[in-house]
């Protein structure tokens, strides 16, 4: 049952083969095991789960249930929830009990999903690699001594360790790709604006997007139908029909024209990692793809101009920490700057108070421009480069990260080695693009290594459709650590 | 161009955090490793491009001049830091 995904807890809940209580209750048990050892949960409150997955079984006797009724998923502590602690991984928040709960929380709870826990995740989700969380590191599940990804780290390992069969997750500059690759399952983040950022603790607002962790494309499919939609409250929400994920699921793969990016495949990528890349290639091929060689030219420009934008906008959204509404406040201060100032410094981890002063420096007068609209400028630039590679293909296909997951503490001291992992990921949230990180194989050291698939806006249903094509025909996804 | 300690001061200072002088060595040094990461971007020619301030061109929605929130003054003041008769306390601001 542990392994179930979540189209077969569907079904063993529909068929009454199992009860929501039954099925919280085991994951409740096994987090109550393991999460000691990995860390991926922040919270657990267990009378709470097991209230939540009693009323789903009302529900369902009386005929109300949606197709994930019942099902459990763990949150991502950068999602508001009503009642539940949302600490966003800070000091700053870890007192916070929400009054009100994101969109997405709302959407997960229509649906009838039973809430598992709070899932661990860098703070404010600046990271790459989970270090950054006020709670501690989240270990991968395949092997301790490496870091799960970040920031959507806890999300990932949980999905992975079998701790909950799918988590919510977000993605500014990469944080839901690499975790999943990292983890070795499965998870998506759609075009910019398609999930609601209402009640998602905002870090790079233009930048931000949320999605879905779980262990296999469809089940992505099936979580995103539930979390995707317009929201009125979200003043960059998408305002589209509601659309059916799992649509083009089923669909054979001749005749798509898969692009390989060029600057994908140069310097700075670990050999393991593209023998796994170019081995999901020549799959794919089988099924049926072509392959059409393409650029993305200024790639590398990503790097510089997500960490001006990024810090900038961050530096601007995390000035609502003011020891005033909500969140830590220092215990002594002379006067308000002084109490600004101190409840920040106490609040804010080390990575985060860096971006702020990065974001207000890039922002202060006489900077403005060489900076802030010069990274913009160049943002531009690699927003056309997806325009004119996806002129000649229908979804780019390449790594999400240069290597395998590296050591836990062997680029925690280094911000600019962290920020350089980001390399594949970060262009495309520039770009405000989809794209996904599928399971793909091993590395030489045995940690999993994720294939990413980019998709043109809007072409969610079309990558998915790669995806479970290409999980159709390898394993790779089915795969899970020993604990 | 390299940040002094006098920058990181005044920077640390417009964002409102706190840094010890024991602290603002480290931290100008690694304020100038991102700065260097960040200066790539000036040896590309970008005259002429627009900039791009958000992934779609949308503009901003108009709705109905209506309440739309209720009041939920009590609830959202309860993990204030300091409440007092509805009101947010702070220090004196105004001598």
């Amino acid at each position: 049952m542990i392994n179930a995904t979540l189209k077969q807890l569907s079904a063993q809940l529909a068929a009454g083969q199992v009860s929501a209580v039954e099925l919280a209750a085991a994951y409740l048990d096994r987090i109550a095991l393991l999460n000691p050892q990995l860390n991926a949960f922040i919270t657990v409150d267990r009378a709470k789960t097991l209230a939540e997955a009693a009323a789903a079984d009302a529900r369902r006797a009386a005929g109300n249930a949606t197709a994930l009724t019942g099902v459990p998923i763990a949150h991502k502590d950068i999602f508001c929830q009503q009642g539940w602690k949302t600490s966003c991984g800070s000091k700053m928040l870890d007192n916070f009990i929400s009054p009100y709960s994101a969109h997405v929380v709302e959407q997960c709870a229509a649906a009838g999903m039973v809430t598992l826990g709070r899932a661990n995740m860098d703070e404010f989700a600046m990271g790459s690699s989970n270090e950054n969380s006020f709670y501690g590191a989240v270990k991968n599940p395949w092997d301790l001594n490496a870091i799960p990804g970040g920031s959507s780290g806890g999300s990932a390992a949980a999905v992975a360790a079998r701790l909950a069969p799918a988590a919510t997750a977000t993605d500014t500059g990469g944080s839901i790709r690499p975790p999943a690759s990292h983890c070795g399952v499965t998870g998506i983040k759609p075009t910019y604006g398609a999930v609601s950022r209402f009640g998602m603790v905002g870090y790079a607002s233009s930048l931000d997007h949320g999605g879905p962790i779980a262990q296999t494309a469809e089940d992505c499919a099936l979580m995103l139908n539930v979390m995707a939609g317009f929201d009125e409250r979200d003043s960059t929400s998408l305002e589209r029909a509601k659309e059916d994920y799992t649509r083009e699921l089923d669909q054979p793969l001749a005749g798509l024209r898969v692009g390989l990016p060029r600057e994908y495949f140069a310097e700075g990528l670990a050999s393991d990692v593209g023998r796994i890349i170019d081995s999901a290639v020549a799959e794919l091929k089988k099924l049926g793809a072509e392959v059409v060689e393409v650029s993305l030219p200024n790639t590398q420009l990503s790097i510089p101009a997500y960490y001006v934008i990024a810090p900038a906008e961050a530096s601007a959204n995390l000035s609502r920490f003011d020891g005033v509404r909500y969140g830590h406040r220092a215990s002594e201060y002379k006067d308000l700057v002084d109490m600004y100032e101190k409840t920040r410094a106490e609040g804010f981890g080390s990575e985060v108070k860096r971006r702020i002063m990065v974001g207000t420096y890039v922002l202060s007068h006489g900077y403005y421009d060489a900076y802030y609209i010069k990274a913009q400028k160049i943002r531009r630039l690699i927003a056309d480069d997806f325009k004119a590679a996806f002129a000649g293909c229908d979804v780019i296909l390449g790594p999400v990260a240069p290597t395998a997951a590296f050591n836990l503490g062997e680029k925690s001291g280094d911000p600019v080695q962290m920020y350089l992992s980001d390399i594949y990921t970060l262009s495309v949230n520039l770009a405000g693009l989809p794209a996904m990180s599928v399971p793909a194989g091993f590395a030489d050291n045995g940690r999993p290594v994720g294939l990413q698939i980019i998709g043109n806006y809007f072409a969610e249903a079309k990558m998915l459709n790669v995806a479970h094509q290409f999980q159709q025909a390898t394993d790779w996804h089915t795969r899970a650590p020993a604990l | 161009m390299s940040l002094t300690h006098e920058d990181v001061a005044r920077i640390a200072r417009l964002s409102r955090i706190a840094v010890t002088d024991a602290e603002i060595e480290a931290v100008g040094k690694q304020l100038n490793n991102i700065l260097g990461l960040i200066e790539q971007m000036q040896a590309v020619n970008t005259d002429g491009i627009e900039p791009m301030a958000h992934p779609q061109d949308v503009s901003l929605r108009l709705r109905e001049d209506a309440v739309t929130e209720p009041d939920r003054r009590e609830v959202c003041q309860a993990v204030a830091p300091q409440v007092e008769k509805g009101l947010f306390l702070v220090p004196k601001v105004i001598e």
